[in-house]
């Protein structure tokens, strides 16, 4: 066998954001002697950059708050193609989850009385966000991630997995490398978790790290699990679009949960000049509602900058085509008029916004108490991802499981921000309970020696090419340029296929790619191994994009700009065939219980 | 465009030089950005460290012209162009290769600090009641993203390499973040004079002078903390009080 160092625990965790810490903390708590690799060092995994808040019906904020309601929000900003058992789940586990936090360490801002403070956020009816200024990711990554190094779990910073180990059906290990030596890294065990997160580089303009090349997606599908809605990627509304060196990053929507409106270049607010429909009784339709509701008027309804994200985005699209866009291509989000509105606005903002205040002050020069920011859409989440059990997270692989962004159901079409920190902490521990208690009903499975051989050997093949092959950059650039101009915000049947044929060729050139120097610490080498698993993904998600022929949450056509009712009763799902060519099937959506379906009438 | 001359360092401890390159840059650009370009188009096996590219997860720190900075939060238009701009690793940890370094020490002494362990409830629903007030300042110190300049640049450690008897700015500070936090119940002021080797601090202040999160390390966390072990260890009239009253105060 090749030169590889051996790890075995029973439980595996891939990814070390919030699903993976949680999901190691609870298998470990399970008993179980568990394996968490990290693709960064530990605490850098893209949860850090969530801002706005964990969404938990605590009802500390709103006492008419309650699962029932947060249920019903959910189904309905994911276009009701939700795995309903999910939103069940997530909507009454997601407040002991967060209080869960606060007994390990997490410091929440406050209400008056002492509690934990909520705050509005897009497509929430009730203030449900509990937070810390505007870094919750920063404060829940690091409250797991303290609470985990003193719990039975091996850390193994800085790993990539880049296959997964069957015996038989059933999982016996991982392969991958560390960074740091270049030395291959044998896992076995008896489950495993995927807690990888997303996909956002396969796209130019990204609020995503180098980390998020759809690792787990990838791996699950090559073991021979399913992916589901892959079709419904995420376009936040507020990316920073100016300087050039930080489109992409993020800008969190409590700003317009803070009072922040958007405006076009004439000054007028758009988005009252587009509400759907079945957000329109519960949406302002004048500026002083709106304003009240982000003051917390309880008999306000939300302004249109909170409708969901989706819809933000291709508002702002809209604008910027008409030619009513700011001059770097994006349109004005605005806090600082709220100084006309409260005392000490410059005050009140920089306490509410800090991390918004400094980002923009450091990067673009701009003081957000004093002028606008230019924001446009930036890819930032996937809601599809690997199908599994709503209730265990296992996938159709025994011993396989998936919890976090690299998960899909939860969300269906679209996901309401501040759902995804719960899902993490919901999911996440889920996964880590049933892929402990797994564990412990299956003997250790066997490796093959000569697929781990087989493995290190196409690792290394870029090595044999070096400098006659591509420089793997140039590849991943001319993707990601592409997948953001053909398969991007707005979609059309024409263009994907051009993407699918762009997509063969870029397949052989990332096949060709070769990687100079030697095995330490060489990025070079890394993102040509990263290359297959993004070109697998957007591979899926374009062949997704193409068969559903109609317009619904982040999966907008142009060719087919209308929701089709008849295409709410299925899930896309795509496969490997036994021929390794990509499959794909509708899956229909099982029946909605009656007591859940009672539950969305009443709240609409 | 205008281009500009970076010298980086390439290597390890040992074989390691600072290597030319030039590149274009452009408005807005951060050291980072130049990194990059240069590691997509002249040197793709350059290591260097990042995530977020917005100054939250504290992954790309470095020596910028001598000063330790993250490079994402650097811009162009802050530096002398008209000059090579150097890029070097953190000089207080083990090379690795390039702008890589071995910080596992910091990830070793966060696990011998003993772990936040909260009072029982306040509320039968298991909940806690806290003030704003109150967690202000915790709130503060847990800002921190943990990105190691202030271990880097602090003497004790840079130039004395007492990394076996000081923990080091960074800790000190998750060390008052657990001590002034409202429900915590341990008592780590012992820890903090023998273990943790507060008295080798001397509140030159290089730590709050460099932290990208602007947390007054010195004057929030650390001094409080020597007071604490003042009062405990170094006070005759606290002392004498215990002496007589016969029990250990707090």
């Amino acid at each position: 066998m090749a030169d590889v160092e051996t790890h075995e625990h029973d439980v595996l965790v891939i990814g070390a954001g919030g699903a993976g810490l949680r999901a190691a903390i609870e298998a470990a708590a399970s008993g179980a002697t568990v394996g968490l690799v990290c693709k960064s060092l530990l605490g850098k995994a893209h949860t850090v950059m969530a801002e706005g808040g964990v969404a938990a019906a605590l009802a500390n904020v709103d006492d008419r708050d309650n699962w029932m309601v947060h249920f019903a929000d959910t189904m309905r900003g994911g276009q009701y193609v939700n795995n309903w058992r999910m939103a069940e789940l997530h909507a009454k586990e997601a407040p002991d989850r967060v209080r869960e936090l606060e007994k390990w360490g997490a410091v929440f801002d406050r209400t008056s009385d002492g509690r934990i403070l909520q705050r509005n956020f897009g497509g929430h009816r009730y203030p449900r966000l509990a937070h810390v200024g505007d870094r919750t990711g920063l404060e829940m990554i690091r409250t797991l991630q303290d609470h985990a190094i003193h719990q039975a779990v091996d850390v193994h910073m800085e790993v990539t997995i880049i296959a997964l180990l069957k015996d038989g059906d059933r999982i016996s290990g991982a392969f991958g490398y560390d960074r740091e030596r270049g030395r291959f890294r044998l896992f076995k065990c008896k489950a495993a978790v995927l807690a990888t997160g997303g996909v956002g580089r396969a796209y130019s303009i990204t609020s995503n790290s180098w980390e998020y090349t759809a690792d787990g997606q990838s791996l699950a599908y090559n073991a021979g699990a399913a992916l589901q809605d892959m079709e419904f990627v995420q376009f936040h509304p507020t990316g920073m679009v100016w300087p050039p060196s930080v489109k992409g990053i993020l800008v969190t929507e409590g700003v317009r949960g803070e009072g922040g409106v958007l405006r076009n270049s004439e000054g007028r607010r758009f988005m009252f000049d587009d509400i759907p429909d079945n957000y329109r009784a519960q949406t302002a339709d004048n500026e002083e509602e709106g304003w009240r509701y982000t003051q917390g008027d309880k008999n306000a309804r939300r302004p249109p900058e909170l409708l969901t994200r989706d819809h933000v985005a291709r508002c702002i699209m809209r604008e910027v085509k008409a030619g009513r866009g700011s001059p770097h291509g994006g349109v004005y989000l605005d806090i600082a008029w709220i100084k006309q509105r409260v005392p000490n606005g410059a005050e009140v903002i920089r306490k509410k916004l800090p991390s918004m205040y400094h980002q923009f002050k450091q990067l673009a020069d701009i003081d957000i108490t004093e002028q606008p920011m230019e924001v446009g859409p930036t890819t930032h989440y996937i809601m599809g991802g690997i199908r599994v059990d709503g209730d265990s997270q296992m996938t159709g692989v025994p011993g396989l499981f998936a919890a976090g962004e690299c998960a899909a159901g939860l969300h269906g079409a679209n996901r309401l921000g501040g759902n995804s920190l719960s899902d993490l902490l919901v999911f996440g521990k889920r996964a880590g309970e049933h892929a402990a208690a797994y564990a412990r009903t299956q003997p250790a499975g066997r490796v093959d020696a000569a697929e781990v051989d087989r493995l290190a050997h196409g690792a290394l093949a870029p090595f044999e090419r070096a400098g006659n092959g591509e420089a793997p950059y140039a590849v991943q650039h001319d993707l990601q340029e592409m997948m953001q101009q053909l398969v991007g915000i707005v979609r059309r049947e024409d263009e994907m296929q051009r993407a699918l044929d762009h997509l063969v060729l870029m397949r052989r050139r990332a096949e060709a790619a070769g990687a100079t120097g030697n095995r330490e610490y060489n990025p070079g080498w890394h993102t040509s191994m990263d290359l297959g698993n993004l070109l697998t993904i957007s591979e899926a998600i374009a062949r997704s994009a193409i068969v559903r022929t109609e317009s619904r949450g982040g999966h907008f056509r142009d060719d087919h700009p209308d929701k089709d009712p008849a295409q709410a009763t299925y899930n896309l799902v795509a496969r490997k065939g036994a021929d390794g060519a990509m499959q794909l099937s509708k899956e229909p959506i099982p029946p909605l219980p009656a007591e859940l379906a009672r539950v969305i009438e009443e709240q609409k | 465009m205008a281009s500009a001359t970076f010298q980086l360092w390439r290597g390890g401890h040992k074989d390691g030089h600072l290597q030319s390159y030039e590149t274009e840059v452009s408005e807005g650009m951060v050291v980072l950005d130049a990194v990059h370009d240069i590691q997509a188009t002249q040197a793709n096996d350059l290591a260097v460290r990042w995530n977020c590219k917005a100054g939250k997860c504290g992954s790309c720190s470095a020596e910028i012209n001598g000063k330790p900075r993250l490079m994402c939060m650097t811009r162009l238009n802050t530096l002398d162009l008209t000059k090579p701009v150097t890029v070097e690793p953190m000089r207080s940890f083990p090379l690795v290769r390039d702008l890589v370094t071995d910080v596992s020490w910091n990830f070793r002494v966060k696990k011998e600090i003993k772990q936040f362990t909260p009072r029982a409830p306040d509320a039968p629903d298991g909940t806690w009641r806290m003030q704003q007030t109150d967690v202000d300042r915790v709130q503060e110190f847990r800002k921190c993203i943990e990105c190691f300049l202030c271990q880097d640049v602090c003497h004790v450690i840079r130039d004395h390499q007492e990394k076996d008897a000081f923990v080091g700015p960074r800790y000190l500070a998750y060390v008052a973040a657990l001590e002034m936090h409202p429900l915590d119940t341990v008592d780590r002021t012992a820890d903090l004079k023998t273990a943790h080797g507060i008295g080798l601090c001397n509140i030159t202040k290089c730590c709050t002078h460099t932290c990208p999160e602007e947390i007054r390390i010195t004057d929030n966390a650390i001094i409080p903390l020597k007071e604490r072990v003042v009062d405990r260890f170094y006070d005759p009239l606290q002392a004498l009080v215990r002496l007589v009253r016969g029990k250990k105060s707090s």
